[in-house]
């Protein structure tokens, strides 16, 4: 079945059969069809090279005109002035606020995304396993402006008691100090959606990688007399864990680059706001900033300057997500 | 010997014989409480993860799933009508959601499908391991991004007009890697020997591809192409930055806006008049109306036709 996360942790391992399909030009004929039809072939996978070369080779030569004239330091200042002409913009209340989202929705999705995934390999009847998969995935078929909508105006009114009790029991840490935000959109708000969303990303590929644990490994742990819960912890877990640990970041990706749900839900500060540690503040998060912006893009300096924020995401999203494809290579390795 | 040796003793030799009666399989009461612990969370950990899309699918039609239920909905556009105003209807959102992925696929499935052949079929070595890695970057770009990179290219660069085709081609960049992956998957499910066949019979290796490789398949990339449809047909951000709404119908790629179902969520979606919230759930309820019938064809497409191994 095809995955939703698109990075398969099944590809790439040879069956019991014997080596995978013939592979390279070695079955080519050298005819002029074949000759036409591989190139148009590796044209295509050169083209996909192309393209991502091509969105940070754009967004930094019109990011960098911007940067240069910036006049306060991009990375720690919390100004963003691009209006008049001292330019200032800088990107630390972007970062803190993208990081503390994602940080939490990570917290909620990761250990609720593994107990689910180990439900639907593990535990789950056989009939079930499918449509629970199934269901699970669909969670990542609703659109994002939608998870906004819902965010806002169902989940939101609900927040308010628990954000009480956290303040109450926890308000003396600057994490969870109030800071006179609606509970509806505050960055915990958004937090709780984001780990809506990336939970099907999580449960996908942890999924995958646990129905890949040898039986051989889970049958010993049963010959041994381990329950079923020790043979998933001696057997399943250790096998699955570079798994989890790249879908983690697949869906820390997802959740650093959402865009939608959190421009919707996050109530954005007027500029100069104070700066606060709160999860209970408002802000916005790079991809946020870039989307209530996007009617102000008149001239190439202010576009320069949320160019800019768009290259700190592209670089974030391609750090994390080169980590989860590492991760992962490393455990095809190990499988082989 | 005391007493208590003896009944130790005795009790040691019981449990040597009750051991051979029980197997291996003796369990402490504690290990058992544990493992009934582990499946009760796991059931829960289930339960946790259905109640936001119960709660979303229930929100999502109870507040506009009246609005699906009349004709009006699917017939007239909102041209003329103001927030105040009961009626209207979407038409021009769903033509104009529909007409943005079908050139949206027009475009990313050929790239997508050629790729996964040149990864499956031709690729080995380092430009086939580069491949892969940037189709695993492209998966995790931000929508926002792949639009900003986009409005670079189109608006900033060649000084174009925001139109809907710049819509296009960034959620064809979106579109790409799911296209790819599913196709790769399906492609490396084609057994072996119906290759070898038709290269022992002499057939030229892009016949075989063609011909035989790529029918057997078949099923399996309608799936991906179904699944990446219903991924960009929910996109947002790409909209905002270069397709705003208009409450017209509109249909020209090339000129002017062409609204769509996101967009016309985004843009009322602070309204509190009636009509208008109800029009944006409405919206809402049809957006995932869509999705869902697409995504449910691709997977039962994907599973029924899957190439037997």
């Amino acid at each position: 079945m095809p995955s939703i996360t698109g990075v398969a942790a099944v590809d790439e391992i040879p069956g019991p059969e014997g080596p995978g399909p013939l592979r390279g030009d070695r079955a080519s004929t050298g005819q002029l069809g074949d000759r036409l039809f591989g190139g148009a072939a590796r044209g295509a996978g050169l083209l996909v090279i192309a393209l991502v070369t091509l969105i940070a080779v754009f967004l930094l030569s019109q990011a960098l005109p911007a940067l240069a004239k910036d006049k306060v330091n991009f990375l720690t200042s919390t100004q963003w002035n691009v209006d008049g002409t001292p330019l200032q913009f800088g990107i630390a209340n972007l970062l803190w606020v993208t990081v503390l989202c994602s940080a939490i929705a990570m917290l909620i999705a990761v250990p609720l995304g593994v107990g689910v995934a180990l439900f639907i390999t593990q535990y789950a009847p056989t009939w079930l396993s499918w449509p629970a998969a199934s269901l699970v995935d669909l969670l990542a078929a609703v659109p994002s402006i939608v998870y906004g909508l819902w965010g806002l105006q169902v989940l939101g009114p609900h927040m308010g008691g628990l954000q009480a009790i956290l303040e109450r029991l926890l308000g003396w840490f600057p994490l969870f100090s109030g800071a006179g935000i609606d509970a509806s959109s505050t960055i915990l708000t958004v937090a709780l959606v984001l780990s809506i969303m990336v939970l099907p990303i999580v449960t996908a590929l942890s999924r995958e990688v646990f129905a890949q644990t040898p039986s051989s490994h889970k049958d010993a742990a049963l010959a041994l007399g381990a329950t079923r819960w020790e043979m998933i912890r001696t057997a399943v877990l250790p096998f699955g864990k570079p798994g989890v640990i790249s879908a983690s970041m697949l869906g820390l990706g997802r959740a650093l680059g959402e865009t939608v749900a959190v421009m919707v839900i996050l109530s954005a500060l007027a500029d100069g706001t104070a700066w606060s540690w709160s999860m209970f503040n408002g802000g916005e998060t790079f991809a946020s900033k870039i989307a209530n912006n996007a009617a102000e893009f008149d001239s190439p300096q202010k576009a320069g300057a949320f160019m800019a924020a768009g290259l700190v995401l592209f670089l974030l999203t391609f750090v994390v997500n080169a980590i989860a494809r590492i991760v992962i290579e490393r455990q095809k390795a190990f499988i082989e | 010997m005391t007493v208590a040796d003896v009944s130790a003793d005795s009790n040691l030799n019981s449990m040597r014989q009750g051991g051979a009666a029980s197997g291996l399989s003796h369990r402490s009461r504690a290990r058992a409480l544990r493992n009934e612990l582990a499946r009760v969370v796991m059931w829960t950990a289930f339960a946790i993860a259905m109640v936001p899309l119960v709660w979303i699918l229930w929100s999502v039609v109870s507040k506009g799933g009246h609005m699906l239920l009349d004709s009006h909905w699917w017939t007239n556009s909102q041209r003329g009508i103001t927030n105040r105003v009961v009626g209207g209807g979407a038409v021009h959102a769903i033509e104009g959601t529909i007409i943005e992925a079908l050139m949206t696929a027009l475009m990313a499935v050929p790239v997508g499908v050629m790729t996964a052949i040149y990864l499956v079929e031709y690729g080995r070595g380092r430009l086939a391991k580069a491949v892969s890695f940037m189709v695993d970057i492209l998966t995790g770009i931000p929508s926002i991004v792949a639009a900003l990179f986009i409005y670079a290219l189109w608006v900033t660069t060649f000084g174009f007009q925001r139109v809907a085709f710049a819509v296009c081609l960034a959620l064809m960049l979106l579109m790409i890697p799911v296209v790819v992956r599913s196709t790769e998957e399906m492609l490396k499910l084609v057994p072996n020997e119906l290759r070898e066949a038709a290269y022992a019979l002499g057939v030229p290796k892009w016949t075989t591809i063609m011909r035989v490789v790529l029918p057997t398949a078949f099923s399996g990339i309608v799936t991906g192409v179904l699944l990446g449809l219903a991924r960009i047909m929910g996109e947002t951000a790409p909209l905002l930055i270069l397709g705003p709404y208009t409450k017209d119908i509109a249909t020209n790629l090339f000129g002017g806006l062409i609204p769509t179902l996101p967009t016309m969520i985004n843009q009322d979606r602070t309204e509190v008049l009636q009509p208008a919230v109800d029009r944006v759930w409405g919206a809402a309820a049809t957006l995932i109306l869509l999705i869902l019938v697409l995504n449910l064809a691709g997977r039962l497409i994907g599973r029924l036709g899957a190439p037997k191994t």
